[in-house]
């Protein structure tokens, strides 16, 4: 605004500055008005999709709002949920690491607490949060990728980890790569493109589809396979064989010394 | 056998003896005499591990090959199939899949590696700790450290020869390690791999090495190792009649022979059970070798462990000296260490006859108590190995039992220095306390857990005196003269004055015995199938008068 205005303020000015005002009104009733056509969905008070008022029921009634906060806004003790996507929800409640026992280094699997049909609604809720965030994968036919091509993929992408067969391992400060005995094709595809925990997230351009597909198959099928060689020792490497060693091997041979070297 | 064939026998015989000479060393090697003892036995174990190492060994090298050549997989094993890797790695996989009894003979391969370690660290202690290996034995304990030396050295080739993702870890490992020496690391690195990391000239090496070179030595050293106990005969515990100038035992044949062979035997039938039933080093699991991969928990096998945990513990220190980083965090754990440890390990028999002043020739053993110094030595060297042991497998470790990695590994290192003195300073007391506890048996007597009750009112309990043989065996381990009454009254330090609680009556002596528990007759049980009864203690109606004590 210029000195001359204000230094000199007439009729005119003063009908200029209500025509500008009521400009900016209507232009706010329109914004409000393209808002309310293009934003994805309002809050989930105002749906009336069945799912999501169950889903939103679920997320007071499990607590998950205790610390997600009441629109799973996130707090201090929780991340936010607005855009986390529907396979994020699967992935957590499926688990059963959400809802969570207590704070610890990282939530462990437990029996999930929800029905599937619950998740569903869960996650249907969760989506209105925000958009984004992937959806529940289809793993269909993943008994067809490549097994071989994912072992190797699998060696490269996650043995460092969670071991070379899928066992788990550890990493820092009390967190650790969970064992891949009990996760569903679903869930590990899950797991790979929301990244939960320390895990990275593994995007589509970083693995393909196909390729994680190929990364299933070969856990599955690593995971059911016999071992040939007789007891597995929890497949975990020479640390169980040396257990073994010791109190089998040297065991038996000690007590056959003793046998032996008694009887004159 | 009719007589001329005897006849034609004993010319057969004469024709060799007049040759070689052999009848008299036969009859002389037939009639030695070996003790009885069950801990005399570890080493065998060793020496049957290595016999069977080798005869697995040889059918292990005949479809092996030690080449880094890439080829394709396409045999029976699916998850690899169409994959990349070393014809190595392919034809352990051959080895294992399509070669009949291959697998069975690759397991039994393996647990003999571990068993031939694990047996000769056993007899070590064994003979650490009985003080075996002092005089004149000094220069076979040099031996055998080296053999153990060997034998891990032997085990690491091993285990590394198929180029899978573990064992290719531990390599990638071995030449850092060597990378480490401070000046010359680089260059001895590039000298034993042929250029750089992987490269292709390190299998065939690692191949010769461990079918060849090291085997040889060991072979060579073993056979050295067991000339000069044939020469210097067998150590034996004190007992009955055996003295530093005799060997009582079993002789060589028929008895010795027979007992070492059946030994033999039953140590190779539980290899080939476990070989059986326990799978070992599942290499189509951890994959080809690739430098790019690793998996979590890579643990080498159980020998290399304590320098993997020094290694996992070592505080992360490096020094720049004029443009060369000198990596301590590597060069301590990975050279210095061992090499002070094993070092020490060679020494040991020099130092304590340095410190003990003690140069006289023994072939009777200690009992771990009777050397109380030497034992919380070994057992304080055991605890810092041990820590260095369980550190190798700390992340194993914290995820199994749910510990922090971080916690884990700074609990080990403070247990790395304050562990071992704890440790030596309990162990020394231990053994001091069991030394008491025989004078106390030698002067008292055995408790045999009835108390009585004096007319005069005073309660006293019965002791039962030591057989006199058992008396006179402990006296001597204990180093104090005695005078041949297992409860010599002189010697009694009568609580009270009192000598008014004997027992009187031979009969009333034989009820002297410990009441039993249904443990302790089991445990009876047990000793009658192990031990002759002969010596256990217990109360002999035909000793010394029976003996009571007020305490």
């Amino acid at each position: 605004m210029t000195s001359s205005t204000l230094a000199a303020p007439g009729a005119g000015g003063r009908r200029r500055r209500l025509a500008s005002a009521a400009i900016v009104l209507v232009a706010l009733g329109l914004l409000t008005l393209l808002y309310s056509a293009l934003a994805p969905r309002g809050s989930a008070a105002s749906s009336s999709d069945p799912d999501v008022i169950a889903g939103r029921d679920l997320f007071v009634k499990f607590s998950c709002a205790s610390c997600h906060g009441m629109n799973g806004e996130g707090g201090q003790r929780a991340p936010s949920l607005i855009g986390v996507g529907p396979a994020a929800v699967d992935f957590q409640v499926g688990t059963g690491r959400m809802p969570l026992q207590h704070h610890s280094a990282q939530a462990p699997r437990k029996r999930p607490v929800m029905t599937e049909a619950q998740i569903h609604q869960l996650a249907a809720y969760v989506a209105t949060l925000g958009p984004g965030g992937p959806p529940v994968p289809d793993v269909t036919g993943y008994q067809n990728a490549d097994v071989a091509f994912g072992g190797a993929l699998f060696r490269t992408n996650c043995a460092q980890c969670h071991n070379f067969v899928g066992a788990g391992g550890e990493l820092t400060y009390g967190k650790y790569a969970p064992s891949l005995a009990e996760a569903t094709p679903t869930q590990i595809y899950e797991a790979m493109v929301t990244g939960p925990e320390n895990m990275p997230v593994f995007g589509d351009k970083t693995l393909t589809p196909d390729q994680k597909l190929a990364i299933i198959n070969y856990v599955k099928s690593v995971r059911s396979q016999a071992d040939p060689g007789g007891e597995g020792l929890g497949r975990i490497g020479p640390v169980s064989e040396t257990l073994a060693g010791i109190l089998v091997g040297l065991g038996l041979c000690v007590g056959a010394a003793l046998w032996v070297g008694s009887r004159a | 056998m009719s007589a001329q064939a005897e006849a034609g026998a004993k010319k057969t015989l004469r024709y060799v003896d007049d040759r070689l000479g052999s009848a008299s060393f036969l009859r002389k090697s037939m009639n030695k005499v070996f003790p009885d003892h069950w801990s005399f036995l570890l080493g065998e174990i060793a020496m049957y591990s290595l016999i069977i190492l080798l005869l697995t060994g040889v059918y292990l090298t005949l479809f092996f090959h030690a080449s880094s050549q890439e080829v394709i997989y396409h045999g029976r094993y699916a998850p690899l199939r169409g994959v990349a890797m070393t014809d190595a790695y392919a034809s352990t996989l051959h080895l294992s899949f399509d070669v009949r009894g291959g697998l069975l003979v690759r397991q039994i391969h393996h647990w003999a590696a571990l068993l031939f370690v694990l047996s000769i660290i056993t007899h070590c202690f064994r003979v650490f700790f009985t003080g075996a290996f002092r005089k004149p034995r000094t220069l076979n304990w040099h031996i055998g450290v080296v053999l153990m030396i060997l034998a891990i050295l032997e085990g690491f080739a091993g285990y590394s020869l198929p180029d899978d993702l573990l064992s290719g870890t531990g390599i990638r490992i071995a030449y850092s390690v060597m990378e480490s020496i401070p000046l010359v690391g680089s260059y001895l690195a590039y000298f034993v791999f042929g250029g750089d990391f992987p490269g292709v000239d390190f299998i065939p090496r690692l191949f010769v090495i461990h079918v060849l070179l090291v085997p040889g030595i060991i072979i060579a050293l073993f056979s050295a190792h067991m000339m000069m106990i044939w020469h210097q005969k067998h150590t034996d515990f004190p007992g009955p009649g055996k003295t530093e100038h005799n060997v009582v035992g079993t002789v060589f044949f028929p008895t010795f022979i027979l007992k070492t062979n059946g030994f033999l035997f039953l140590v190779f039938g539980i290899l080939t059970l476990m070989a059986a039933f326990i799978q070992i080093n599942p290499v189509w699991l951890y994959g080809p070798y690739n430098p790019s991969q690793v998996s979590a928990g890579s643990q080498p096998d159980f020998y290399i462990f304590f320098l993997e945990g020094s290694l996992r513990l070592m505080p992360n220190w490096e020094t720049t000296i004029w443009g060369h980083t000198i990596s301590w965090n590597i060069l301590i754990p990975g050279v210095i260490l061992p090499g002070i440890m094993f070092n020490l390990l060679a020494m040991y028999p020099a130092i304590e006859s340095w410190a003990t002043k003690d140069k006289g020739f023994h072939n009777l053993l200690q009992r771990p108590r009777d050397v109380p110094v030497r034992t919380a030595l070994g057992v304080m060297a055991l605890t810092f190995y041990g820590v260095l042991f369980i550190g190798g497998q700390n992340d194993i470790l914290a995820r199994t039992f749910d510990w922090s990695l971080q916690a884990t590994s700074w609990t080990l290192r403070v247990l790395l220095i304050v562990a071992p003195p704890i440790a030596f300073y309990i162990t020394k007391r231990w053994c001091l306390g069991l030394q008491h506890h025989d004078e106390e048996l030698l002067h008292h007597g055995i408790e045999t857990g009835i108390i009585r009750r004096l007319p005069s009112g005073e309660y006293i309990e019965v002791t039962a005196p030591l057989p006199p043989q058992r008396a006179a065996v402990l006296a001597m381990q204990l180093g104090v003269e005695h005078n041949g009454h297992a409860n010599g009254h002189g010697a009694l330090p009568s609580g009270n004055g009192h000598s008014s609680g004997h027992v009187a009556g031979e009969a009333e002596a034989t009820k002297l015995r410990r009441p039993v528990g249904p443990v302790n007759r089991a445990r009876n049980m047990l000793e009658g199938f192990f031990f002759e009864r002969g010596d256990a203690p217990k109360a002999n109606p035909e000793d010394d008068e029976p003996k009571t004590l007020s305490h």
